[in-house]
């Protein structure tokens, strides 16, 4: 113990002298000591992968001097030896906000939202802070520090964790003894970025995932512009950038799409971002790999739900039982895969925590080796940090951990944690085993104390007789404490005693239950005390809680997910009534072969060797229906943090694992667009879809996708119903000038751009240009025949046509000029009442346009609507009596032709993709149902595997739902139940 | 189907008509009126093929087939459809007319606990929203005030009138109760994740409601009470006079809030919405409970239930033996007109086309206690319509005639002269 003590005030001294040995020094006198130390007859990890038996360690001032087994030690070395103990690299965490000012979130709000900055100088926008270095909010914190050591760390690096860029980061050693200038490795470590907006401002762009995205994006397009000397004017932030733009960028991104979303961010502008992943790539792993970036992981498995209410536990989705199920597996798989990782404790509770996941985790799969490299070496590399830390090798910093045994065992201690060469005690390395049993004589009796189990945290009890005390023991230090309660008379007696290094007994101090102190004795009992140890032992050996069966992912890893991805068939559907769409009209009694994904015969008796044939008698087969309104399948919907957001795009938000999806295949939809909401006068670009559920985000896109943006008119964009005043426009007048002023921007970028002259890549600007060169459609939101009238003169001034209007409820009222300009029309079947500026929508809408000559598309703009669109356009022959062909084209080829996919779908005709529907009778009936939607002759949608698949829930449910109820009764730590919210987007979703 | 017939037929319909500005309610029927020759669906499951039917002074007199004397006016509709009108149940219809105008919304008071607010007064007989439902055959409505946990005290009215009082059927019939939630969403803004939760409070909650109804039972037994509106509105419902409208979805919710009620003492409840009904029928059935059950054209409410949960779930009550109707529960009151659709829906489930009708007719009525409306049968109300086609099918629901307590009333609506109003614009060209 003393040895210990001195080790510390020696290191501390040397320490001392040599990082500031120009300081003057008033309060004594100034000598320098540089002594080594020694650790020998260790068993050696001088890197995850390189271990030495019976080695020696040699460090000197703070420094690793020599690692092996024939070190020739120097006389001024202080000995330690470790016979039988383990040496291992500390560990490092790169993702912490460690002794960092915790931002303060602004408060206040008025009537409306704020939509300038609040800051001078710097960026337009508050959430980008790449100027904010957290060395100047930093205080070292000893508590946190304590407790990561006490968890093995020795290094973390840090940073705010606060808006989207964030500023840089400090690499700082665990070192409690010493100072700043000594454990401060690095001031300007890193930086950092992530998608969320920072706390301490309420300036409202970006409002959403995409809108984040667009804004990272410019703001490196404008520090290359500014970098260039183009910006007359100071920009802090931008400067900042380009200062910190060799060091190493984190990006926060959280879960496995995010994560994507950040590498691909990163490619466009050649940044190998650290990604900060959430614990859920297992889900996505071939995509992980593929994005070929390197991951920072969290360990931090959910907790099983108490599902011990039947009623509370129905609300609990397959998809969140799995993660429980399933998220323990993901080091491993991430490692199965060859992704490079490192661990962090950035999502556990408490540093403890994270140990206990590592633990599970490796019982599930993760090899100890790679996860010591996890913490060790990987992340030094990551952050180009090799030469200082990560491993012992001579030249580094004596950073490291004594161990029992080896690590990532549970039976193994962790004693000491060494950082910059000071000593760290976590447990006692030298204290004595006092496991046995004694006999214990106090005030003239005989007692029999049993001491049993760890010998670091053991157990007493205490008998006399056949009576049973109930005994209380604590051994720390190598001071026993020790007290014995009768049940009976509740009479306690309280001892205190150290124990002795050489002797089997010890003695010591006894308090009796009348408060006279005395002393005791206890003897062991040299032939039992073997018998006890063993049995010691023994519970060691007890195996680990039994491992759970991990149920198989699926793709999306939801309910009604894919085991497998439905393959491409050769169908052959035989005597269906079949609409065509085309020209050929409704044909009855046809057969359609469906081949390579697309359609390759229409006709009678038809028969192809190796087809599959589906018996359709009595059944119709349509092209799959096209939705050209749909907000499904987003994360985000609005991004209204300005009135223009043409810079956002709703592709960067695809969501698949929306089950809406799979609803919408249910009621034969197999196209969407999902267009930006209508929070603003020019919205975001669209996203075009195929429903092919199981595939991830790019799967869904079409490819060569047509571009379309989304406009709104009216009482949306001019903020009507909500509490918003200050942001133009406020009135139909405003939004007109509003378009015509972007325009006339969009007009002279273009020109610029197209002179060959350096310009300012502005993504809102290129979107705008593409309208104006007829490269990218509009569909634009609208209601009121004063502003649908207005586009079209704006447009018309600027030489471009509006593709489509979408709602367009008094379309009726100006279809005549709706023809002549060349648009054509998205509508409701029947909406309207739910605002003033629907007062005269009229569900004759539909049938009036077409009878003018406009091309009618029926839409939804919602998730339940959807996946009826043939009950809707059914309605446009109940409201103005347009023909059975026509009402179907109105979801068919229709919208297909609006969204210029009409080459490929919306129709059956030879060549165009397999996108079917058949249908169990007339496809408009509201008694009809879809019973096969195919995708490229893919079945996506089959209402007998839907049976099956209820089952599957079923049966998964339960399993899933038993697992958890033994974890709980084993006394697993268990939380409420929770239940997904429904996510039903409209135009005017806000976020 | 022949497009231009149709289209001839219903525009010539339209234009029988007035061309007012506003639809003037149909006056008293005078003479007897015969209907001949159409497809009667009854409302309680049957049909009659090629059936005559008489009404007189706003009753049916006779109905069946033609061995039945036409008498009066004779309307041929051989090859169409006759129904009786549907009703809708539980409706702000009336009381509000644009959803995003605050100054045309009279359907929810402030206040947790309000059975003495009634509907009826505030009920706007002129509503282009209310006359909007007739076209499409629906006639009467339970005009109900929302929000809060007691709403209010409801009316049922018939869709043309003058005014409240002429349009009232059945004056105070129900009082509204919307049962906690044992789930909440999540509240994101101070930092709650987005999803649901345990509601902590609905023991609370529950608490608050069970004292409200042993309250309101002492009130009554009292003699010499000082006045109380509230508590003398809940009186009805101890006495078997007003229907307990019981709002739940949940399985835990329904069982509480049923079992609850009934020993707070309350006769007669009606459980409306009822998403997990399904998975306790035969409590339902045991306690004799009646469900009018959330629109199909819903999502499914969980992310592992059946697509067609919604579709279905009023045939899964109505195979379990209950007496089941259909309400619409969308805050969007114009979406009322397509009940006839949401029983349409069923057909596809499984569900016989004559019962599926019964759940926007015959048994709403039931349900409401609307003795003389719901079926077409000898003395019932005379409140029906023809439809050209199948009713329940958007393709086949045209209506070329209506009628409500015999009296002969416009299908025209704003909607249809907007119509007619365009069509004569690019016509003239």
């Amino acid at each position: 113990m003393k040895k210990s003590i001195l080790i510390v005030l020696t290191l501390c001294l040397s320490h001392v002298g040599i990082s500031q040995e120009y300081f003057p020094k008033n309060d004594g006198v100034k000598e320098t000591n540089a002594l080594y130390t020694a650790f020998t007859n260790a068993t050696l990890f001088v890197s995850p992968t390189q271990k030495i038996n019976n080695a020696t360690l040699l460090i000197k001032e703070g420094k690793v001097v020599a690692t092996g087994k024939n070190i020739s030690i120097p006389s001024n070395t202080v000995l330690i030896d470790l016979d039988g103990k383990f040496i291992y690299p500390s560990f490092i965490d790169l993702y912490t906000n460690f002794g960092v000012k915790k931002p303060e979130r602004a408060s206040g709000g008025g009537r409306s939202p704020q939509y300038s900055a609040s800051r001078e100088g710097f960026y337009w926008n508050d959430h980008i802070m790449p100027e904010k270095d957290a060395i100047d909010h930093f205080n070292y914190d000893t508590k946190k520090a304590k407790a990561m050591r006490q968890e093995g760390f020795g290094v973390v690096n840090t940073h705010s964790m606060d808006g989207i860029a964030r500023g840089t980061g400090v690499l700082v050693a665990l070192n409690d003894q010493g100072n700043e200038a000594m454990r401060i490795i690095d001031d300007a470590s890193s930086q950092h970025f992530s998608f969320s907006k920072s706390v301490t401002s309420r300036q409202s762009y970006p409002g959403s995932l995409m809108g984040a995205m667009a804004l990272l994006r410019q703001v490196y397009q404008d520090a290359d512009w500014y970098n260039k000397g183009n910006i007359a004017t100071k920009d802090r932030s931008l400067e900042a950038l380009l200062r910190n733009k060799n060091k190493v960028s984190f990006f926060e991104a959280g879960n496995k799409t995010n994560n994507l979303r950040a590498d691909k961010i990163g490619d466009q502008f050649g940044i190998n971002y650290l990604i900060v992943g959430g614990g859920d790539e297992y889900e996505m792993i071939q995509q992980t790999k593929a994005s070929n970036a390197r991951y920072i992981i969290p360990l931090n498995f959910p907790d099983a739900y108490d599902v011990s209410n039947p009623y509370m536990a129905n609300y609990i989705s397959l998809g969140d039982m799995r993660a429980w199920n399933q998220a323990p597996t993901n080091p491993k798989i991430l490692q199965d895969n060859g992704v490079p990782f490192a661990l962090t404790t950035f999502k556990s509770k408490k540093p403890k925590d994270f140990s206990k996941d590592l633990l599970v985790a490796i019982a599930y799969g993760l090899d100890k080796t790679k996860a010591l490299e996890a913490l060790t070496t990987q992340p030094a590399s990551m952050l180009q940090i090799s030469d200082k830390v990560g491993t012992l090798e001579k030249g580094k910093y004596a950073n490291f951990l004594i161990t029992s045994g080896a690590l990532f065992e549970e039976e193994t201690t962790l004693y000491e944690n060494w950082v910059q060469g000071t000593r760290n005690v976590i447990n006692t390395m030298d204290q004595i085993d006092i496991r046995g049993s004694y006999n214990l004589a106090l005030a003239g009796k005989s007692y029999a104390l049993e001491i049993s189990g760890e010998p670091d945290k053991p157990n007493a009890s205490v008998s006399l007789g056949e009576a049973q005390y109930s005994t209380k023991l604590t051994y720390k230090d190598n001071w026993i404490t020790l007290s014995f309660t009768d049940k009976q008379t509740l009479e306690v007696y309280r001892t205190t005693a150290i124990i002795p290094k050489n002797s089997m007994s010890f003695s010591g101090k006894a308090v009796l239950p009348d408060g006279k102190q005395t002393s005791f004795n206890a003897n062991r009992n040299m032939g039992v005390a073997k018998e006890v140890s063993q049995e010691g032992k023994d519970i060691k050996d007890i195996k680990p809680k039994e491992l759970r069966e991990i149920v198989p992912i699926t793709y999306p890893n939801v309910g009604f997910g894919n085991l497998t991805q439905p393959q491409q068939e050769t169908l052959l559907f035989k005597n269906a009534t079949v609409w065509t769409g085309e020209a050929d009209g409704i044909l009855k009694q046809t057969d359609v072969l469906v081949k390579d994904g697309k359609i390759t015969k229409i006709g009678q008796n038809l028969s192809f060797k190796g087809a599959t044939t589906i018996d359709a008698t009595g059944k119709h087969l349509t092209a799959g229906v096209i939705d050209e309104h749909s907000h499904i399948a987003a994360l985000s919907i609005n991004e209204g943090g300005q009135n223009s957001s043409a810079e956002v795009t709703i592709e960067d938000v695809v969501d698949p694992e929306d089950i809406n999806i799979y609803r919408n295949l249910a009621g034969g939809v197999t196209s969407i667009q999902i267009l930006h909401g209508s929070a603003n006068p020019i919205g975001g670009r669209s996203a075009i879809l195929k429903l092919k559920w199981g595939e991830d985000a790019e799967g869904l896109l079409y490819d060569n996708s047509p571009k379309f943006i989304k406009f709104a008119l009216g009482e949306n964009v001019k903020q009507s119903n909500w509490e918003s005043y200050s942001r133009f426009p406020q009135t139909r007048m405003g939004v007109e000038q509003l378009y015509v002023n972007y325009f006339n921007r969009a007009k002279a970028y273009d020109a610029i751009k197209k002179s060959g002259k350096p310009f300012r890549k502005d993504d809102e600007m290129e979107t705008l240009s593409e309208i104006l060169n007829g490269e990218r459609f509009i569909s634009c939101h609208s209601y009121v025949q004063s502003e649908i009238n207005m586009l079209m003169k704006v447009a018309e001034k600027f030489n471009f046509r509006i593709n489509t209007f979408t709602h367009i409820l008094e379309g009726y009222k100006v279809a005549d000029k709706m023809v002549a300009h060349g648009v054509g029309a998205s509508t409701f079947s029947d909406w309207w009442a739910y605002k003033y500026e629907v007062n005269d929508a009229i569900p004759y809408n539909a049938a009036i346009m077409a009878s003018q000559g406009v091309t009618v598309a029926i839409n939804s703009d919602d998730g339940e609507m959807s996946r009826r669109l043939n009950q809707e356009a059914a309605k446009t022959i109940k409201y103005g009596a347009m023909s059975e062909e026509e009402a179907w084209k109105t979801v068919t080829i229709n919208p297909a032709k609006l969204l210029h996919i009409d080459h490929r779908v919306g129709s059956i005709k030879l060549g165009k993709d397999a996108d079917l529907v058949l249908w169990s009778g007339h496809p408009m009936s509201v008694y009809t149902k879809a019973e096969k939607t195919l995708i490229e002759g893919r079945t996506y949608f089959d209402i007998a595997q839907d049976k099956k698949k209820r089952d599957a829930i079923k049966a998964e449910r339960n399993v899933l739902m038993t697992m958890m109820l033994n974890e709980k009764e084993s006394g697993g730590k268990t939380r409420p139940p929770v239940k997904k919210g429904n996510k039903n987007f409209h135009c005017d979703t806000q976020f | 189907m022949n497009t231009l017939r149709h289209l001839l037929i219903v525009l010539t319909a339209m234009i029988g008509f007035s061309v007012a500005a506003q639809q003037t309610p149909a006056p008293a029927q005078k003479g007897a009126i015969t209907i001949s020759g159409a497809t009667a669906h009854i409302g309680n499951g049957n049909t009659i093929e090629n059936a005559t039917i008489v009404f007189e002074n706003g009753i049916i007199t006779a109905i069946g087939t033609s061995v039945i004397t036409p008498k009066g006016t004779i309307i041929n509709a051989a090859g169409k459809h006759l129904y009786p009108g549907f009703i809708a149940p539980a409706k702000s219809l009336g009381l509000i007319e644009v959803n995003a105008v605050r100054a045309s919304n009279d359907q929810d008071e402030i206040g947790d606990m309000i059975p003495h607010i009634r509907s009826i007064i505030a009920y706007n007989a002129e509503s282009k929203v209310v006359e909007s439902m007739r076209p499409n055959g629906i006639l009467i409505g339970q005009i109900t005030p929302q929000g809060g946990t007691i709403s209010g005290t409801s009316s049922i009215v018939q869709f043309d009138a003058w005014n409240w009082e002429d349009a009232a059927i059945k004056t105070d019939d129900g009082i509204h109760l919307h049962w906690p939630s044992t789930f909440r969403r999540g509240r994101w803004w101070a930092a709650e994740p987005r999803g649901y939760q345990p509601n902590k409070k609905y023991t609370e909650d529950v608490q608050q409601i069970t004292s409200y109804l042993k309250e309101s039972k002492a009130f009554g037994t009292g003699n010499e009470q000082p006045a109380n509106e509230s508590m003398k509105a809940m009186q009805g419902l101890f006495d078997g006079m007003k229907k307990l409208y019981l709002y739940a979805d949940g399985e835990k919710e329904i069982i509480d809030a049923i079992t609850l009620s009934m020993e707070a003492g309350i006769k007669e409840i009606v459980l409306i919405g009822g998403y997990q009904a399904y998975k306790i029928i035969p409590f339902l059935k045991q306690h004799n409970i009646p469900v009018l059950v959330q629109e199909t054209h819903a999502l499914p409410k969980s992310e592992d239930d059946d697509y067609d949960l919604a579709y279905k779930l009023p045939k899964l009550l109505v195979d379990g033996g209950l007496m089941v109707a259909i309400q619409n529960s969308s805050m969007s009151n114009f979406q009322t007109r397509n009940l006839p659709f949401y029983a349409g829906q069923l057909v596809g489930q499984g569900m016989d086309k004559e019962i599926a009708l019964q759940l926007i007719s015959g048994n709403t009525a039931k349900i409401l206690g609307l003795d003389q409306y719901g079926t077409l049968e000898t003395g019932k109300s005379a409140t029906l319509f023809i439809s050209e086609g199948d009713a329940l099918d958007m393709m086949g629901n045209t209506l070329t005639r209506a009628f409500i307590d015999g009296r002969d009333i416009s299908l025209q609506t704003h909607q249809t002269k907007l119509w007619k109003r365009y069509m004569d614009k690019y016509n003239q060209k």
